[in-house]
């Protein structure tokens, strides 16, 4: 095999599934420490996806995610410290604490959440890209979405709307296997994602998603299509989540064997494993970019730490857009 | 002033909107070709073209959930749901995203959306056509909820609620589109105050929506038993205009709250509560409140107006009430 992308490009992409590793797994501690509370659904194992995903994605773009999004939040240039004091619940927060884990918000970078309500972040990109159809615009709208989510009716209807009225929408489906414990094939009688919506007049296809390589590849060639006026266009990326569903989950679903054998597929071990062979990877390198995470991540938490709550008497402001209310 | 039925105000409304700015476009079941399922849109598909004139499939969450993302993307939507009912599949769309984005972003975002759709009974439609669940949606904090009961109001909230930075609920009466009246185009109309309707000393019947009418004609009856009544429109759920209800009550000292929800838990009750909290002391009696039957709305009609309130029930609570005067 040889090296397909350059060299800069290549050690990009492992160091942002890196730091999108080292965030979950620094938020882990801290939530064993008391600092974060609620839910908090790590995306472990998954960040092949939102990596490659995101490389065909402009800030122009627009994106909706889910309650698993810490990594879209971290790729997308919401700074860690940011987001760190977002899971804090604090007011330097990127949406001033008042969401948590599930619900990142950045105006600034047309990030739409963080929607915990699974398969509620679809008809919302379809409006997203309603709205530049109409405006003459020609940017896309990212919408992820987990393998749960094409159970919920939300799902079927939004992708025949996006079909019907050929917006510019892009569904990610981040296919996982499970529906917090349930397994695809034990809720769905057809599993295959893609039928599901080829059937509602939308292009798919599916992906491994623990290729970051292969997800770019996609994604970009979806993206192309969408940007084209084709309509929207349906990726489902077969991954797997390493951690529990959130932090209380006993996992009595799945074997540990399962999880195993998924491990070994690891998609930042394997693409590691790939550039030491194609040589543009030593172990200096990685120790320099481990080196930079943890500093960046050490500054985060800091910041999260340093970071004010917000005051009782805003408990009910923005409730409204004007305050009169 | 000019006579119009309360269909043509919504459709004037709906004209001028869309002539007036370019971000808005209608969207929902039957809105085009049909010309809406009461004839609200009637011939606005001709004149304004299918990309502002959108005709749905019967998905009331994606369409409304797309109306929410149209909004963030920096249009004026006005979504049309048919009835009440079917709103309620689209409410993960309404109560989990458009009442909560504002707050839960730390005010990052505004969904300037508008949705309207057709509320209670009187028609012979049935239990899955002909609630009155606009209280229900009162009680969501982030949307805003109007009950637009006069021509007047059919059109200018509509307006009014389009410059909104907010989600805007409009319930309109299904039973108030053929009615007629004066329709009051250089009318300051806002989204916030009640409306004395009518002036009165002895008790103040407060009212909204579709049950206006039928206060007005209590009201009437009542006067020819000497009976003086103020009839309160409260015009909007949320926010609601408590001071306006407090100082009826202050003048009359007796209060009956008309409501075409269900009596349990219904929008009367908060009425009433808000009179016992800030105007305990102004009553010479208990709060009353007519309001339909607990009963899944009938179709026969007989049924039908005895699960409904009427004017009957009305003056019969009225005079309830009054007789304790001294």
């Amino acid at each position: 095999m040889s090296l397909e992308i350059d060299r800069t490009k290549a050690l990009d992409l492992l160091r942002q599934m890196l730091r999108i590793r080292r965030f979950e797994e620094k938020a882990a501690e801290l939530y064993s420490l008391g600092k974060i509370r609620g839910f908090l659904h790590l995306y472990i194992g998954e960040e092949a996806v939102a990596v490659g995903a995101m490389q065909a994605f402009t800030q122009e773009d627009a994106l909706v995610a889910t309650y698993r999004e810490h990594g879209q939040a971290l790729l997308r240039g919401t700074p860690a410290g940011t987001l760190m004091a977002e899971l804090y619940g604090k007011a330097n927060g990127c949406a001033r604490g008042r969401g948590g884990s599930m619900h990142f918000f950045d105006a600034s970078r047309r990030f739409y959440g963080g929607m915990a309500i699974v398969g509620g972040g679809l008809p919302v990109a379809v409006g997203l890209a309603l709205a530049d159809k109409l405006q003459g615009k020609t940017r896309l709208t990212a919408c992820f979405f987990g393998d749960g989510a094409v159970a919920e009716g939300e799902f079927h209807e939004s992708l025949n709307l996006a079909a019907l009225w050929k917006l510019p929408v892009l569904f990610l489906c981040e296919n996982n296997r499970y529906a917090m414990g349930t397994a695809l094939a034990r809720h769905q009688a057809q599993p295959d994602v893609t039928l599901k919506a080829q059937a509602e007049g939308v292009a798919a296809e599916a992906v491994d998603g623990m290729d970051v390589l292969a997800v770019e590849k996609a994604t970009k060639r979806a993206a192309e299509s969408v940007r084209g006026g084709n309509g929207p266009y349906l990726l489902e990326y077969r991954t797997y989540r390493f951690r529990a569903h959130s932090m209380y989950d006993a996992e009595l679903y799945r074997t540990k064997e399962e999880v195993e054998q998924w491990k070994q597929r690891d998609p930042i071990v394997i693409f590691e494993g790939q550039l030491r062979e194609w040589k543009c990877l030593t172990s200096e390198d990685l120790a320099a970019m481990e080196a930079a995470i943890a500093a960046e991540i050490a500054a985060a938490v800091a910041e999260a730490e340093a970071g004010p709550w917000e005051p009782v008497e805003d408990l009910t402001k923005d409730v409204y857009t004007s305050e009169q209310f | 002033m000019t006579k119009a039925t309360y269909r043509e105000a919504v459709r004037a409304g709906l004209r001028e909107a869309l002539l007036g700015d370019p971000r808005v476009f209608l969207m929902g079941e039957d809105v085009g070709r049909y010309g809406g399922a009461y004839a609200c849109s009637r011939g606005l598909l001709e004149e304004f073209g299918p990309e502002r004139i959108r005709d749905t499939p019967l998905s009331e969450s994606a369409f409304v959930g797309a109306g929410i993302g149209a909004a963030l993307g920096g249009m004026r939507p006005i979504v049309e749901v048919m009835t009440v009912n079917f709103s309620l599949l689209a409410l993960d769309q309404i109560v989990n995203n458009a009442a909560t984005i504002r707050h839960m972003s730390g005010g990052q975002f505004s969904v300037p959306l508008v949705v309207r759709m057709a509320t209670g009974g009187g028609r012979q439609v049935a239990a899955q056509h002909s609630h009155s669940l606009e209280g229900w949606y009162a009680h969501i904090p982030g949307i805003k909820v109007v009950t637009p009961a006069t021509v007047t109001d059919a059109k200018g909230m509509l307006l009014a609620a389009l410059k909104e930075p907010d989600p805007v609920f409009i319930f309109e009466h299904a039973y108030l589109y053929p009615t007629e009246g004066e329709l009051d185009e250089s009318a300051m109309v806002d989204l916030t105050r009640a409306a004395v309707r009518r002036s009165g000393r002895d008790v103040s019947i407060v009212t909204f929506g579709g049950s206006l009418w039928k206060a007005l004609e209590a009201a009437d009856r009542l006067a020819g038993q000497n009976i003086d009544a103020e009839v309160l429109d409260l015009r909007s759920l949320r926010p609601l205009d408590t001071s306006t209800i407090l100082a009826s009550v202050a003048k009359t000292h007796r209060a009956v709250v008309v409501d075409e929800g269900w009596r349990t838990g219904s929008f009367a009750a908060e009425v009433s509560a808000q009179i016992m909290e800030g105007g305990f002391y102004d009553l010479d009696g208990p709060v009353a409140r007519v309001c339909s039957a607990e009963v899944p709305i009938p179709y026969p009609k007989h049924l039908e107006d005895a699960a409904l309130p009427n004017v009957a029930a009305i003056v019969q609570a009225v005079r309830q009430l009054v007789k304790s005067r001294g």
